[in-house]
């Protein structure tokens, strides 16, 4: 039995962006590609499958973002992310040191990239959600969360997202009376969401503002939200103060 | 130069101005006094005559002493002490002319008949002076505010023109990477498609380039470019990407400014196609009736799908592009309805570059 090859995945949507990748794979016969992915879903259930040891990752991608499929799969496999451009994605991986490939990927960088990633293999790349925030352009906030039940990965709008609450390490996001769990702190949740539509009345809640129909008084110094459902949730004091000037504010 | 003496019909109007002066002036020299209507009149015309131009220096004066920068105090020594040098020197001239005149014999005596009127023709050039110094001053700050006005609307130009030249040179950098990974990809694939994909590509630049120069370009220029656009787009999606187009034939000599449509286009690719898994349809119509353009631009998307990139930018770069060269004939409608969206434009249909 020769020696073991390291497991590769190829993910981008673009059949000529994967056929170069495999080309410059080919001379290493130390790589094995295991799969080829046309878009994020694809790769969070081939990742699953064949658990690689290396992934090249597209960053813009229908649906799914490279940055989405990362926070989806963890971090066990070294990742390598392929953009053609993107300021904001570039900044990103600079700051956190997160290799990167630029398209037209050249072969001196490609092989650059493959050995640092094979001297970093097992090593941690930051949360993705890390990353993600950092890719982000200035002032824009997330336009929906993606969660993964198994292999199942769901999108929702943060216009559809009712409310979140903090259970130890997960958030439960609960949308059209479904709860989704997410493994993410509920702070990191809070900073990607827009504070004009959503905010943290609770140690553990956060709130949509446009699902709020009324507060009522709820023994001392505490309040509860009561939502368009009917979902009652605690508000804090100091929660209740958030809520209190961002409705004065809206008027 | 002084304001007042360039053109020929405001100087008319400053000399017609001063007739109703001088006759309230003969009517004030002639009331009390001995001195006779007729002979108040033939020593203060020639007067006023004089004086009228004297006051025009008080121009000078006031460019000299600008009414802002001025202390109240510095204003009234200067143009006081000014009036009363002026008004002395005029009332010793209406003397000795009165003396020359009381030579002839039929005006005898004219030089003693004025002696008791001099304080009030000093007076009354004191006055007139500074009625003029005040005149001056609303005319410089009429001027000026004219000028202010001129050079904001001179800039307000500069700025928009430089503006539009900047939304005009927008190639897509994303665009261009992304291509020239294909063509990398295409080199060992199919060497040949490579070749013909660099050609379009550096045909496409050529044609952005030489179009930052022009204000407007036939309909079927801007077509061959995003013929170019698709063709190079195609080769990125394959079968991802459909594109159908209805253009009527005689709409094609209409003229739009330049890559007014390409960013639509571009955003109808990448929101309709790069963000959708199986892809879809991008179509464009152009129609020509009524005297108006109008063009349809319309990609199918996937609506649970959320874009990297806001397209609010780029439409709102085409809408103030379209109001600048046509303000209020020109429409704009952006609709997006289940997974169809829609931007529909319409501007006057013209033939020919208007020349300013």
């Amino acid at each position: 039995m020769p020696e073991k090859k390291i497991g590769a995945l190829i993910v981008d949507d673009e059949e000529l962006a994967r056929h170069v990748l495999r080309e410059l794979l080919a001379s290493h016969p130390e790589i094995q590609v295991l799969a080829e992915c046309a878009n994020g879903f694809e790769a969070v259930k081939a990742v699953a499958e064949h658990k690689p040891e290396l992934i090249f990752l597209d960053v813009q991608m229908p649906k799914l973002t490279g940055f989405d499929v990362l926070e989806l799969i963890g971090t066990d496999a070294a990742v390598i992310f392929v953009t053609a451009y993107d300021q904001y994605a570039m900044r990103a991986f600079d700051v956190h040191a997160v290799d990167y490939l630029l398209k037209p990927v050249g072969r001196e960088r490609f092989e650059a990239a493959l050995a640092r990633a094979k001297t970093h293999m097992g090593g941690k790349i930051p949360p993705a959600q890390e990353l993600a925030a950092a890719a982000r352009a200035p002032q824009q906030h997330l336009e929906r969360v993606v969660v993964k039940d198994g292999t199942r990965v769901t999108l929702i709008p943060v216009s559809k997202l009712d409310y979140a609450e903090s259970q130890d390490d997960y958030v439960a996001l609960a949308t059209q009376g479904k709860k989704h769990l997410k493994q993410q702190t509920i702070a990191s949740l809070e900073a990607g969401l827009d504070p004009a539509l959503f905010v943290r009345i609770h140690r553990s809640y956060i709130v949509n503002l446009e699902r709020v129909v009324r507060i009522e008084p709820y023994g001392k110094d505490s309040r509860l939200a009561i939502l368009t459902d009917g979902t009652r949730l605690p508000v804090s004091r100091a929660g209740y103060a958030r809520l209190k000037s961002l409705l004065d504010e809206r008027g | 130069m002084h304001p007042f003496l360039t053109p020929i019909n405001r100087f008319g109007l400053y000399l017609l101005a001063w007739s109703p002066l001088a006759a309230i002036l003969t009517y004030l020299m002639a009331g009390p006094g001995k001195l006779g209507w007729f002979r108040s009149a033939i020593l203060i015309i020639p007067l006023c005559l004089v004086y009228q131009f004297v006051c025009l220096s008080a121009w000078y004066s006031c460019k000299a002493a600008p009414i802002q920068r001025s202390t109240l105090l510095r204003l009234a020594l200067t143009h006081v002490t000014a009036a009363a040098i002026i008004s002395f020197l005029w009332v010793e001239a209406a003397r000795l002319l009165a003396y020359v005149l009381s030579r002839l014999p039929s005006l005898q005596g004219l030089d003693e008949q004025f002696a008791p009127q001099v304080p009030v023709l000093f007076g009354a050039g004191f006055l007139l002076y500074l009625l003029s110094v005040a005149f001056h001053y609303l005319i410089l700050a009429l001027e000026e505010s004219r000028e202010a006005q001129s050079r904001a609307l001179e800039t307000s130009i500069l700025a928009r023109e430089a503006e539009l030249k900047a939304l005009k040179a927008q190639v897509n950098p994303h665009f261009l990477f992304n291509s020239l990974n294909s063509i990398s990809a295409l080199t060992s694939v199919d060497p040949a498609k490579a070749r013909k994909m660099c050609i379009l590509l550096a045909e496409f630049l050529r044609m952005t380039l030489g179009l930052g120069e022009k204000t407007s370009i036939p309909l079927s220029e801007e077509l061959s470019l995003l013929h170019h656009y698709l063709a190079i787009e195609a080769v990125r999606f394959g079968s991802r990407l459909q594109f159908k187009e209805e253009i009527q034939e005689h709409a094609k000599n209409f003229l739009l400014p330049p890559l007014l449509l390409q960013p639509l286009v571009e955003n109808a690719v990448n929101h309709g196609i790069a963000h959708s898994m199986e892809g879809g349809v991008v179509r464009l119509a152009v129609h020509c009736h009524g005297g108006r353009l109008s063009v349809g631009i319309e990609n199918t998307f996937d609506p649970e799908s959320t874009p990297f990139r806001k397209r609010g930018l780029g439409l709102a770069n085409v809408r103030r592009r379209l109001e600048a060269r046509y303000p209020n004939e020109s429409t704009m409608n952006v609709t997006s309805e289940d997974d169809r969206f829609r931007v529909e434009l319409s501007w006057p249909a013209e033939l020919e570059e208007v020349k300013a």
